[in-house]
């Protein structure tokens, strides 16, 4: 019998790896269809306006162009993830500059953009709304007039103008609380809009066959929220619409709702020919979904000691044009606006409101890294007016297993202390807060540290687990990978479950005529989520291997056990051993049948307790696995131009178990930079509703230079009871701490205490002049 | 319509393409060399790097006209399944792929940096690097595979 070692917590390559290399591997745009054409969408040239009348006789009349649809021809159907306030093309309004009013399919991508030009829609135009506080008040003008009639998924709160949804969540008793705080600090806090910037931007493809069937190859976070939000917005029914996924070049939460997905079927269906519509870059940016910005109030009250009594929250996330994720990113905003600290006294409140901008969406760490902004900053300057050591103050209240998380969840796995330590320790903190590392002539450096908090979990999931008659598996989720490594790491948690090498697990590319359901992509659920029904699916094989291989050895299953290498055998009998080939061999051809282990299972964790907290106009009734980190950034900060680099970075992460570690540090990685990036530069900045830097040169997102090498991931493993192997998600949380732990460094470099990012030099120069008067 | 004759990976290919017409979209739609790949079509992000003499270019700032006569590396041209080339070896055991849309250009850039510089130093294949953007990986790792890879060709 050979020896191998376990699948889970080895670093191994990714399994399309090679394919990615060679420039093998094929992204929607590298598909090419027999008679295809091309597409291109129209964007509203004004933010808000009722349209008047459509022409499309002059774009049709282009030789080349073979469609031209606009949002009267298609079915009323309206879309959205929590609320259905859109839909696929603009019928009678738009609402912000991009907001998509009709399509062109032609013979080369070329004529469909010229045609695009050529079609003539009169608008009549309408006073807009560009500031949530402004479309708050009373005159405003309002976006969506039909609003209360919209469909909701859940009991959505939102009084008040344009506004969406509000969430309130109140534990213990905030207002008495205050008068029991020795320092209470204030702040207010702001975000910007950020852009996923993955380098794919979206695309569809889809061609129907004579049946009337539909295939749609996207680049999307879930082929199954695709095949309902094609049947949602044209009226198909599902049975008529396969959603595949091809290779995805980023998506972040981008491509989490429909990108083109919609109208490329349009079109298809339009011109009886297959059509992909890829979005330019300038498209993308104009016309798909920002990160919410975000304006926030925050109070924290304190005794002397530096234990924390009370935390009120107040905050505005910008929703753009449609509410698409909003409800749910706000909400989960507020949920985690306490931090992962001991809180008795919380109140939260949060709104999103409609302006005619760009609508907001998911975008990795879904509204947890506005709420951790304000929240880290606000911690700091408490810290600050106590006289404590900011990782002090953070240590004394952090959240230790046992404890609840806002809800009255209990904890039982958490790391939080154990990541403060490893910071303290491998930062060298005590010395390098104390003493400030020496800097370049006219520059200062800092240290900075925020803790972070996350879920991993929600909805439902499945997975299918089938042994192959020469003793592989195949494995099918409909999971997507979206670049983050989950093929991997689930065919790990396949073969460790089998004890069979990972070469052994061929895994299935998402596809709705042949995977069983995965709501998504998203809230770090894949390993987490999937995963356990991945682990639960084989455990099941492997129980039909035992049964099955009972009756060749004419003992009870009970005796049997699975070896290393795929074998089964009898217990404390090493000699007495069969190949799982043997026992397929068997099952396909003598008795029993084909070994297929199934799991379907909905996130089933506690839910809020309504006796403890209260909670209204919040879209879960559940969340997930919490997960926990902590980050620790060095800055140094010019001071003459106000520009900050950022010189080392710490990120501690308790993942439960990490079951492939470079995957893992990967993650930390990748999401910290993302992290610098809308720290200190990434911001879509609106002028009268357009986005007035839609292009890598305008919108800086950070290159190679931009960024230290030294980004150190810091694996901490609390393993996780309800998790596979212990283990849960690690997506989003590396972004998560980034901006305040920035914020918090520059704070010790130069004592200035921003309360706006980006820190554009600017800003930070601003900040330094207020410092000398 | 003008008939150019292009030397791509090695081989004679004769396109007849428009004046205007960039190399990287000839490549893609005429060659059917899909691995470059485009991500903003500007010249900002560096996906579309290919090496041209040798030298890496943005292939979507190159008229394919213009390229008469020249050498052209794409990412086809690197290496095979079978012997992928020192780099693309080190991109796959260092982790420096994760959603791989950077990853032919970041390729291509690194084999440009490694046929002039043996043994680079970290902020030397920062700098030859910087011009291509990378949205997933935080780049330490694509760092870390160009240093394996040059410490493997030159001990
Ligand atoms: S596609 Fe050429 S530089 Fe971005
Ligand atoms: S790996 Fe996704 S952009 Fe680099």
């Amino acid at each position: 019998m050979t020896e191998i070692a376990s699948a889970v917590g080895l670093r191994l390559p990714r399994l399309e790896v090679r394919e990615k290399v060679l420039g093998q591997a094929q992204y929607v745009d590298d598909m090419v269809r027999p008679r295809m054409l091309h597409g291109a969408v129209l964007g509203s040239p004004i933010p808000h306006g009722r349209i008047k009348r459509f022409d499309k006789s002059r774009a049709l009349a282009l030789p080349g162009v073979k469609a031209v649809i606009v949002g009267p021809e298609l079915a009323p159907h309206h879309l959205g993830a929590f609320i259905k306030d859109e839909t696929a093309l603009a019928r009678d309004k738009v609402r912000y500059i991009g907001d998509a009013v009709a399509a062109v399919a032609a013979v080369d991508l070329a004529t469909a953009r010229q045609a695009l030009g050529l079609i003539d829609i009169e608008y009549e135009e309408l006073p807009a709304v560009f500031d949530v506080e402004e479309a708050q008040k009373p005159d405003a003008p309002l976006l969506h007039e039909d609003y209360d009639k919209y469909v909701k998924v859940f009991p959505a709160e939102y009084k008040g103008r344009n506004v969406l949804s509000i969430s309130t969540i109140t534990e213990g008793d905030v207002d008495a609380a205050w008068a029991a705080c020795d320092v209470i600090v204030e702040g207010e806090y702001e975000t910007p809009g950020q852009a996923h910037a993955y380098l794919e931007t979206n695309g569809a493809l889809a061609e129907f066959d004579a049946a009337g069937k539909v295939t749609v190859w996207s680049c999307t976070q879930s082929v199954f929220k695709m095949q309902a939000a094609i049947s949602e917005a044209l009226g198909l029914p599902m049975a008529k619409i396969r959603a595949i996924a091809t290779r995805i070049g980023g998506g972040f939460g981008g491509k989490a709702e429909p990108g083109t997905q919609i109208i490329a079927v349009a079109l298809a269906r339009a011109t009886g020919r297959p059509v992909k519509v890829i979005l330019s870059r300038d498209e993308d940016f104009t016309m798909m979904r920002v990160r919410h910005p975000a304006k926030i109030r925050v109070k924290t009250g304190a005794k002397k000691d530096g234990t924390l009594v009370a935390r009120a929250f107040d905050a505005t996330y910008d929703a753009g044009a449609y509410a698409d994720e909003s409800p749910g990113v706000m909400g989960f905003g507020m949920l985690m606006a306490r931090g992962p600290y001991r809180v008795p006294h919380l109140k939260c409140v949060g709104r999103a409101v409609y302006t005619n901008k760009l609508r907001t969406g998911a975008f990795r760490g879904f509204g947890n890294p506005q709420t951790a902004f304000a929240s880290e900053a606000n911690l700091d300057d408490l810290a600050a007016k106590l006289g404590m050591d900011p990782l002090e103050l953070r240590l004394k209240n952090a959240m230790k297993p046992g404890d609840t998380w806002v809800g009255g969840q209990k904890v039982e796995a958490c790391g939080l202390v154990e990541c403060l330590e490893r910071l303290r320790k491998d930062s060298d903190w005590d010395r390098r807060r104390k003493a400030q590392a020496p800097a370049r002539p006219g520059k200062k450096r800092g240290l900075g540290i925020a803790c972070l908090s996350h879920i991993s979990g929600v909805l439902a999931t499945s997975a299918i687990v089938r042994l192959l008659e020469d003793g592989s598996f195949s494995l099918n989720t409909g999971a997507v990978d979206i670049g983050q490594g989950s093929d991997t790491t689930l065919a790990q948690i396949c073969a460790a479950s089998l004890r069979v090498p990972v070469e052994r697990v061929n895994l299935v590319n998402p596809d709705t005529d042949a995977s069983p359901y995965n709501w998504g992509t998203g809230a770090s659920r894949v390993t987490y989520t999937v995963g356990r029904a991945v682990a639960s699916a084989s455990d099941a094989v492997g129980e039909q291997i035992k049964q099955r291989a009972s009756i060749i050895f004419e003992c009870a299953p009970g005796d049997l056990e699975l070896r290393d290498g795929g074998m089964v055998g009898v217990k404390g009998v090493p000699g007495k051993v069969l190949p799982y080939g043997a026992v397929a061999g068997f099952s396909h051809f003598v008795a029993g049948g084909p070994i297929i282990g199934t799991t379907s299972l909905m996130f089933d964790g506690p839910g809020f307790d309504p006796k403890r907290t209260l909670l209204r106009g919040v879209p879960f009734s559940n969340l997930g696995a919490y997960v926990f980190g902590a980050q620790a950034i060095e800055v140094e900060v010019d001071e003459l131009t106000g520009q900050v680099e950022v010189v080392e970075v710490w990120s501690a992460h308790d993942v439960g178990k990490a079951i492939n570690p470079q995957s893992v540090e990967g993650q930390i990685q990748g999401g910290v930079v993302q992290g610098i990036g809308y720290a200190l530069t990434e911001s879509v900045e609106w002028d009268q509703g357009k986005v007035v830097n839609p292009s890598f040169m305008d919108y800086k997102i950070p290159g190679a230079m931009d960024v230290p090498y030294a980004i150190h991931p810091i694996i901490v493993e609390h393993p996780e009871a309800s998790g596979p192997f212990g283990a849960k998600g690690v997506g989003e949380p590396g972004l998560v701490g980034v901006g305040p732990a920035i914020r918090n460094a520059i704070a010790h470099a130069i004592g200035a205490r921003l309360a706006v990012m980006p820190f554009t030099p600017e800003r930070v120069w601003t900040a330094l002049q207020g410092r000398a008067a | 319509m003008i008939e150019v004759e292009l030397a791509v990976n090695g081989e004679r290919e004769t396109v007849s393409v428009d004046a205007t017409q960039t190399l990287l979209d000839v490549l893609r739609t005429k060659l059917g060399l899909t691995g470059t790949k485009i991500g903003c079509n500007q010249g900002v992000c560096g996906s579309c790097t290919v090496l041209i003499d040798g030298k890496p270019a943005r292939s979507c700032l190159v008229l394919a006209a213009g390229c008469r006569g020249r050498a052209i590396t794409t990412i086809e041209g690197v290496g095979t399944a079978d012997a992928p080339s020192p780099v693309q070896q080190a991109f796959i055991e260092a982790g420096a792929v994760q959603c791989g849309y950077c990853t032919p250009g970041m390729v291509l850039a690194a084999e440009a940096l490694l046929r002039k510089t043996k043994r680079p130093s970290v902020p030397e294949i920062r700098e030859a690097l910087s011009g291509n953007l990378c949205r997933c990986s935080g780049y330490t790792k694509i760092v870390d595979a160009v240093k394996l890879a040059s410490e493997r060709a030159a001990p």
